[in-house]
């Protein structure tokens, strides 16, 4: 990390425009699932109005905390802040904000509807109450004077309270997380700092990712601004043509499979074997499912791959089904790598099932059956326990399920009338 | 005891349930696609379209009615954690 280059001061991002961040470059894992190796920022920014000056975001609190104060008093005094835009409100954007409401009272905070609630939670442990605040949507603006900031509700990006905020008449616009990346270099601007690609990715895969038709309405909405900056709440201000990245963006969270398979329902048969009778089963399952006009079906052995394969393959799924044996009582590790593996996908509302031969006990369905249900999938077919090797019956009652399974990713299902004493 | 019925549109059943049977209760059963995340009326991760029978359910608490507001709910819209079917017929959808 180039260190040296950096004061204590602020640093001017166009006339009137600071960053006020703090860096951080020693920290190397992010919210416990993101790995950096060299660091990151914590980027803050102070717009000057001729009516008032405007802190957008703040930093993680403790040294950070004091850097930021440092840099902000190097360009505005306290008493002069009217305004303070919380982008997005976790804990490494908003821990120096107690500080700067207890230095700044006379502030009014800008937030999306959706922050309300978390910045009461945030400011909790403080035993203050919160501060005089707006909530805000697209279109709202704050006049500081010659210079508007006007708000984008872009949420999900990557909590529910993110937002956007676009400085009109310099046409710079303050991302929060989106456009952002866990890199550290102290001289901050994306034309300075060398190549960062595999960082911006990476941050994108990891966080963005499984909020992919958020990203695509957020560019949706972005796209039409006269962009000249983009200021990011983490790693190089985007200064040097950031239409690029705003179009990498677009790139990364448009849905594969879009041109060539709309028109049909995928349904992804994942099956671990010891025997070959869950094998067996995916087969019919299959072979059931296929039979069904309008949908897709693969069948993939979960020897024969690792989680980063099926997760892509998964994204773009409507319907998956994992087969597993029973072994001492519970579903065989593969399952359960994949199935911990899909927080960087989107996988709400897919169809999800559960099948397997067991020798003896056959915990295994049920147990897939509760850990679809607890990432959101829906399950609306119960799945199939079949002791050992699957006979000539049974295979057909796989087809079935299969049937069935095509059936409810099409919409061919036919009503059912049931008495909740009956299911319970 | 009173009986009410459920319908969930995007699986195609209909379920007779008790008079005060909250949505939570029956959906998850019959593998409708509305989905859950804290259970409790927070997150609204749960929103539901009711398409028709509103009237059959009991009105929103206040806390309810914030947290619809706040997530900019539209019309017909409830959280299935929470709403409660108090007699007739309901039909809903995941939002």
């Amino acid at each position: 990390m180039a260190v040296a280059a950096l004061t204590d001061l602020a640093v001017e991002v166009a006339p009137g425009v600071h960053w006020v961040g703090a860096l951080d470059p020693h920290l190397r894992s992010f919210d416990i699932i993101l790995k950096t190796a060299n660091g990151t920022s914590y980027n803050a920014y102070v717009v000057r109005g001729e009516n008032g000056v405007a802190v957008i975001d703040t930093v993680k609190e403790g040294g950070f905390a004091d850097d930021f104060f440092r840099r902000l008093e190097s360009v505005a005094r306290y008493e002069e802040i009217t305004t303070i835009v919380l982008n997005h409100l976790e804990p490494d954007h908003s821990g120096a904000l107690p500080e700067l409401l207890r230095r700044a009272p006379q502030a009014r905070v800008y937030l999306s509807t959706r922050a309300q609630m978390m910045l009461k939670a945030l400011l909790k442990p403080s035993g203050e109450k919160p501060p005089e605040y707006t909530p805000v949507t697209t279109d709202d603006t704050v006049d500081l004077g010659g210079r508007t900031l006007r708000f984008l509700h872009t949420p999900y990006l990557h909590w529910p309270d993110t937002q956007c905020t676009y400085l009109e008449e310099d046409g710079i616009l303050f991302t929060g997380d989106i456009f952002g990346c866990h890199f550290c270099d102290a001289r901050l601007f994306n034309d300075r700092v060398g190549d960062f690609r595999f960082s911006f990715e990476y941050y994108y895969t990891h966080i963005m990712r499984p909020f992919r038709e958020y990203v695509l309405d957020a560019v949706a909405l972005i796209e039409p601004l006269d962009i000249r900056l983009i200021a990011p709440a983490h790693g190089p201000i985007l200064r040097h043509m950031p239409r690029d990245y705003l179009r990498r963006y677009r790139e990364l969270a448009t849905p594969r499979l879009f041109n060539e398979a709309r028109s049909e329902k995928t349904l992804l048969v994942f099956y671990l074997s010891a025997y070959g009778n869950t094998r067996r089963m995916a087969e019919a399952l299959a072979a059931g499912a296929e039979s069904i006009p309008g949908v897709r079906v693969s069948l993939y052995d979960l020897e024969g791959g690792d989680a980063d394969i099926f997760t892509d393959l998964i994204e773009e799924a409507d319907g998956l089904a994992f087969g597993s044996p029973t072994i001492n009582g519970d579903a065989v590790k593969p399952i359960w790598d994949l199935l911990s593996s899909l927080t960087s996908v989107n996988i709400k509302g897919k169809l999800g099932a559960a099948f397997g031969s067991y020798g003896w006990s056959g915990e295994a369905v049920r147990l897939i059956e509760d850990r679809l249900r607890g990432l959101k999938l829906r399950v609306p077919v119960e799945g199939l326990r079949l002791k050992l090797v699957p006979d000539a019956d049974e295979l057909e009652q796989c087809r079935n399920l299969g049937e069935s399974l095509a059936r409810h990713l099409t919409g061919r299902i036919e009503h059912r009338e049931l008495d909740l004493a009956a299911i319970a | 005891m009173p009986k009410a019925k459920v319908t969930f549109e995007d699986v195609g059943v209909s379920v007779t349930v008790p008079a005060g049977t909250r949505l939570i209760e029956v959906s998850e059963k019959v593998g409708s696609g509305i989905i859950y995340g804290c259970r409790e009326g927070e997150c609204c991760t749960c929103l539901t379209k009711i398409v028709s029978g509103a009237e059959n359910l009991a009105v929103p608490s206040i806390l309810e009615d914030q947290v619809l507001k706040d997530n900019m709910a539209p019309r017909r819209h409830r959280l299935a954690c929470q709403a409660q079917i108090l007699g007739g017929e309901v039909v809903v959808r995941p939002a």
